[in-house]
């Protein structure tokens, strides 16, 4: 279970891997005689396989990658530099060298080092520019010539900071510092029996998977035809880890906690309905759910105002659907019997599920949906065990407003916090420290709180009314107010 | 009860956490025949907290009433006896994900200070990782060792009393992150370097000033750890307030007052963004910031160590 320092050291074939060049990561299965294209450079990764995690490569012409060695540091021998930049000129003339020829030393498969070191030289105005300008100049070149990327291992850290950048819609904007928030103040721990509703791609959940490390149990709640996990296959989790996540229908809820549920019927599955018209050729139950997603996904965009353009960049992963096909190349009637086997096995998990949630003693639940917060959380903290921590994400404050109200007039949970993190970045340089132009301006709020015991049989407002009688008029109202 | 594991009912010897109100709860070491002193009266132990289960409402003896919580490294952060300056929830989220900590995690620490961090770091590597922590005050690290024996991790824990700058941690290349908080960083670069794994791990420094950090960051790039990030973070804490705005008269003509959307008489505009409950007052769910807040804990410096 634990992640031995041998195994998981190198970089194998079939590995869950991410790409690293600056501050720009893509999730890729490494793969051999694959053309992955990542920041407009297109390359193969089977030179890789073997080498450490963490190691840099440089591209070279026809798309194989080279180990790099420790950075053989630019010379600095230019040593000669100005003092202000009164004598700069911004006339566009500085650069002796045109597109044309950078192209033709490229063509001629010069590095990216040597191409920068050409610019300085061929730069009219870089002696006169001052050291710490020098410098910018330089990284702004490295960054623009030199073709080189990291391979790492995912994390939560990677991934999430991945999503953030690249695909904000598909996690709700979660941050990744809010993220970090939820799995402190959920005591995601080993062990745990988690409850966890999310719609953001899967993310969260593989962050709490990743918390726990293979020990205790999660249970992600689901809407519409089955669980999302496009960015929890990224995270390259051993099989056993997925031993004890188990999955239910959101649509069950209420049967559940009314006392009526029954397996009988599965969300969106017309072929158990139908199960005699199965003529088609086993892929429907694929891509119904397919279907299903990204209905899902498009509503997402529509209400998340946002613009992907490069959605199948880090969805590479996803789109490995190897169960399709399986199924596509089998025959009818086995397809049938093993689409029945799968069903009843289906069947079989979700009464295992109900029951797991009926025990009604989860250790904690972890809300970062797309819907409103408020049924969910009326719901779902039914089947948490008292004086366990819960934590909600949304997007917006509003829908937290309205939760916390709701929770309060139910009890049954106390220190109820709104809150959300601010996260900024600095440069540091020797004398030359500050804060980064830009920052985020939202990483989206969360609601915590504990759940209690509630008791049934006393009232919480009459036995609040008792304990107001006892204390003065000035700490009376103060309690009224602590007392959530 | 375990700070690693959750029990179901509070036992002898447990520490639980005494919830008053919010933001108002201490702990208290459960023990047969003990009691403690509230505002609310007294509790005793053997009757009306031992066998009972966490989260129970307890009624003390004057009649007030309290909830007895399952200890977690966040309550114990917001109740610990301060021996030092703390690390909060906040710093401590954003370190343990940016240290990648997770179940089996090895992680060295110093100092430990009043043992906050330590707790959250234990919490997240259990049950195969371990922590080594440094201190170089005596007495804390002596009674930082008792709370971990207390707490029931003192076998996912290694406390050493000595000075991270001049002695190290004590073991090297067995740490896959390196957490540092002490006065001058700088000096324990090198040696946090050689308790990391050879093949790479990941570091955090944390210092209350960016003089600090600028030496550390130098420190860092000397001893060849890249992706060297400093950054700050900050918990904004919304109230919840139900507000009352006044409408404010602007003498309209009588017959138009109908027509004005906010005319409580007004049926058809029940509902609009507006609740109104009284003639004049628009009435509103708001999220209203703390009047202070905390403004600066400290920097976080994150880096890399890798092999190339």
């Amino acid at each position: 279970m634990e992640e031995s320092a041998k195994p998981g050291l190198r970089i194998c074939e079939g590995d869950c891997a991410v790409l690293k060049r600056d501050e720009v990561f893509k999730a890729v299965l490494v793969l051999r005689r694959r053309k992955v294209i990542f920041e407009k450079q297109w390359f193969y990764l089977d030179n890789a396989i073997g080498h450490i995690y963490g190691t840099t490569f440089e591209v070279s012409s026809g798309g194989s990658l080279q180990p790099k060695k420790k950075m053989e540091e630019t010379t600095t021998e230019t040593k000669e530099a100005g003092t202000d930049n009164r004598n700069i000129i911004d006339d566009g003339k500085s650069q002796k060298l045109t597109h044309d020829d950078i192209k033709a030393l490229k063509d001629k498969g010069i590095k990216g080092q040597e191409i920068v070191q050409q610019l300085i030289e061929n730069s009219t105005t870089f002696r006169g520019k001052t050291e710490f300008a020098q410098d910018k100049y330089i990284k702004k070149k490295k960054k623009k010539y030199e073709a080189v990327i990291t391979i790492v291992k995912p994390s939560t850290r990677i991934l999430s900071t991945m999503y953030y950048a690249r695909e904000p819609g598909k996690i709700n904007h979660l941050r990744y510092d809010t993220l970090a928030q939820m799995l402190t103040l959920g005591n995601i721990r080993a062990g745990n029996k988690m409850i966890v509703m999310e719609t953001c791609a899967g993310l969260v959940l593989g962050a709490i998977m990743e918390r726990m490390g293979g020990y205790g149990s999660v249970i992600q709640m689901y809407p519409g035809g089955g669980p999302v996990r496009a960015a929890t296959s990224c995270f390259g989790f051993p099989e056993s880890f997925f031993n004890t996540l188990y999955e239910f229908p959101l649509s069950k809820v209420d049967s559940l906690v009314s006392g009526t549920f029954s397996s009988e019927t599965l969300p969106s599955e017309p072929e158990y309905n139908v199960p005699v018209e199965e003529e088609s050729n086993g892929s429907l139950d694929e891509k119904q759910t397919l279907i299903q997603e990204t209905e899902e996904e498009s509503s997402t965009e529509a209400v998340m105002e946002s613009n992907e353009t490069e959605e199948q960049e880090t969805m590479d992963l996803a789109a490995e659907d190897t169960e399709y096909k399986e199924s596509k190349e089998k025959g009818n009637k086995e397809n049938i019997r093993e689409k029945q086997r799968k069903q009843q096995e289906r069947r079989r998990k979700l009464v295992e599920t109900a029951a797991l949630l009926e025990e009604k003693n989860a250790d904690g639940l972890i809300v970062a949906s797309r819907f409103h917060p408020t049924p969910l959380l009326l719901s779902l903290l039914e089947f948490v065990a008292p004086s366990r921590p819960f934590v909600v994400y949304c997007q917006y404050k509003e829908p937290l407003l309205e939760c916390y109200t709701k929770l309060r007039e139910k009890g049954g949970v106390i220190n109820l916090k709104l809150s959300e993190t601010w996260l900024r970045n600095y440069q540091v340089l020797p004398d030359r420290s500050h804060p980064k132009l830009m920052m985020s301006g939202g990483g989206g709020y969360l609601l915590s709180g504990i759940t209690v015991t509630v008791e049934k049989v006393q009232s919480d407002a009459s036995s609040l009314e008792a304990q107001k009688i006892e204390e003065p008029t000035s700490k009376k109202r103060k309690l009224q107010e602590l007392h959530c | 009860m375990s700070f690693v594991e959750y029990g179901d009912t509070i036992k002898d010897g447990d520490t639980a956490i005494v919830f008053l109100g919010h933001e108002s709860m201490f702990p208290v070491k459960v023990q047969h025949g003990s009691k403690t002193q509230t505002k609310y009266g007294v509790i005793r132990h053997s009757t009306d907290l031992i066998g009972k289960r966490y989260g129970s409402k307890v009624t003390c003896s004057k009649g007030g009433w309290v909830f007895i919580l399952h200890p977690t490294p966040e309550l114990w952060t917001m109740n610990l006896p301060h021996r030092t300056q703390i690390l909060y929830s906040t710093d401590i989220s954003l370190i343990t994900m940016m240290l990648e900590l997770k179940p089996g995690s090895i992680v060295c620490e110093s100092g430990t200070g009043s043992g906050s961090l330590s707790h959250a770091i234990i919490r997240t590597v259990a049950p195969t990782g371990h922590l080594y922590t440094v201190e170089f005050h005596q007495q804390r690290a002596e009674k930082a060792k008792e709370e971990f024996q207390e707490h029931q991790v003192e076998h996912l824990v290694t406390v050493k009393n000595q000075d991270v700058c001049k002695n190290g941690f004590g073991v090297s290349n067995v740490a896959d992150a390196v957490f540092l908080d002490i006065p001058s960083p700088w000096e324990a670069i090198g040696h946090a370097q050689s308790a990391l794994k050879i093949e790479g791990g990941r570091i955090c420094s944390f210092s209350p000033c960016i003089e600090q950090v600028q030496r550390t960051c130098l420190a860092m790039e000397e001893h060849g750890f890249t992706e060297i990030n400093t950054l700050e973070i900050l918990l904004r804490v919304y109230n919840v307030r139900t507000i009352s705005l006044q409408i404010p008269d602007l003498g309209k003509a009588a017959e138009d007052n109908s027509s004005t959307g906010f005319d409580s008489s007004n049926q058809s505009n029940q509902g609009s963004l507006y609740g109104i409950l009284q003639q004049g007052t628009a009435q509103f769910k708001s999220g209203v910031p703390l009047k202070e807040m905390v403004g600066h804990t400290g920097y976080l410096t994150f880096a890399t160590k890798s092999l190339f």
